[in-house]
């Protein structure tokens, strides 16, 4: 993984614009967060091929970044992303790591399932 | 001497901390152990600093860790069960138990290892165990082995006492640390391994012991 540099990032958005897509979208606290600390709340979600189809869709922000995508009815958001994987050629794989190294976001689109 | 061991855990690395040293003093005096493995850990959150693994590469770092963590500890039969990491509390109860029974009447283990349902924080831990216990349960009482529980939730020793079976694996620190550096891409948590450079006395009252609770059918 590599950090993120945007207008490569947005080359890539663009080319995968206009068609089915398998999106794999995480937000996690960790399953321990509370237990490390109890003022923590934990808190997680994915989702996980799924298809989804966006005909815009553009990252913003100075890093850690942000991602979002307009579909025919709706948006998909995501913040806090610093890193992605520079040798996928086909497939979009960024995530956002914390200070310690821990995954706190995940954003991932590809033509096949992950 | 315990014939054969089943370790049933969700996560790779699950091993390493709770119960490695146990399993490395068991083999030595010549006992098989299995473990079955319910996840590869594909939903874990620590990728290296900075981050060598990503969503789709993690699986199959960690399926290699955990390879290397059973080849440190000695055991001879790592069976890697599939199931989808983080999922275990909502996967379907009779396919869990299923596979988990499969292995019971093909090693008939003396000893189960597994982690204390409701005792042990994640939710796949308590959904592994509670999955373990079902299975267990099921079996006439004569023919049930001894299950022991790993259990480490906040409140713990206030719900379920003391741990009754305490091992002193001192002598067994090396293959424990060879099994935890062996999850590379988990081993820098902070958390559980502070710098990374303990001196022998704090590696020895961190991990010198493991604890267990003996589960009580009714």
């Amino acid at each position: 993984m590599q950090p993120i540099n945007p207008s490569d990032i947005q080359a890539r958005i663009d080319a995968l614009k206009e068609q089915e897509l398998y999106i794999h979208l995480e937000m996690t606290t960790g399953a321990y967060a509370a237990h490390f600390d109890s003022s923590k709340h934990p808190g997680s979600i994915f989702i996980t091929n799924t298809t989804v189809k966006f005909s815009h869709g553009s990252i913003s922000g100075s890093g850690p970044y942000r991602i979002g995508l307009k579909m025919e009815q709706g948006w998909i958001y995501a913040e806090g992303l610093t890193y992605y994987e520079e040798q996928e050629k086909e497939r979009l794989i960024m995530a956002g790591h914390d200070s310690q190294g821990k995954l706190i976001v995940a954003f991932q689109l590809s033509k096949t399932p992950f | 001497m315990e014939s054969h061991i089943l370790v049933v855990l969700p996560h790779p690395d699950d091993e390493a901390f709770v119960a490695a040293g146990t399993l490395a003093m068991h083999i030595e005096q010549g006992v098989k152990v299995t473990y079955a493995c319910l996840t590869l850990g594909e939903m874990g959150r620590n990728m290296g600093i900075p981050p060598f693994a990503n969503r789709v590469t993690l699986a199959d770092i960690r399926k290699e860790e955990l390879e290397a963590s059973c080849r440190a500890i000695g055991i001879q039969d790592l069976r890697m069960l599939g199931f989808h990491d983080k999922m275990i509390e909502f996967e379907d109860k009779q396919l869990l138990d299923r596979s988990i029974a499969a292995l019971v009447e093909e090693l008939q283990p003396s000893l189960v290892i597994t982690f204390y349902p409701g005792y042990s924080v994640h939710p796949d831990h308590d959904a592994c165990g509670a999955a373990v216990i079902r299975v267990i349960e099921k079996l006439p009482p004569d023919k049930r082995p001894v299950v022991h529980c790993i259990a480490f939730s906040r409140d713990h020793e206030r719900e379920i006492g003391q741990p009754d079976v305490i091992i002193d694996i001192t002598k067994y620190l090396k293959q424990k640390v060879a099994s935890i550096q062996s999850h590379r891409s988990q081993f820098q948590a902070a958390e559980l391994m502070g710098s990374n450079s303990l001196s022998d006395q704090e590696m020895q009252a961190r991990y010198g012991t493991e604890r267990f609770w003996t589960y009580r059918f009714n």
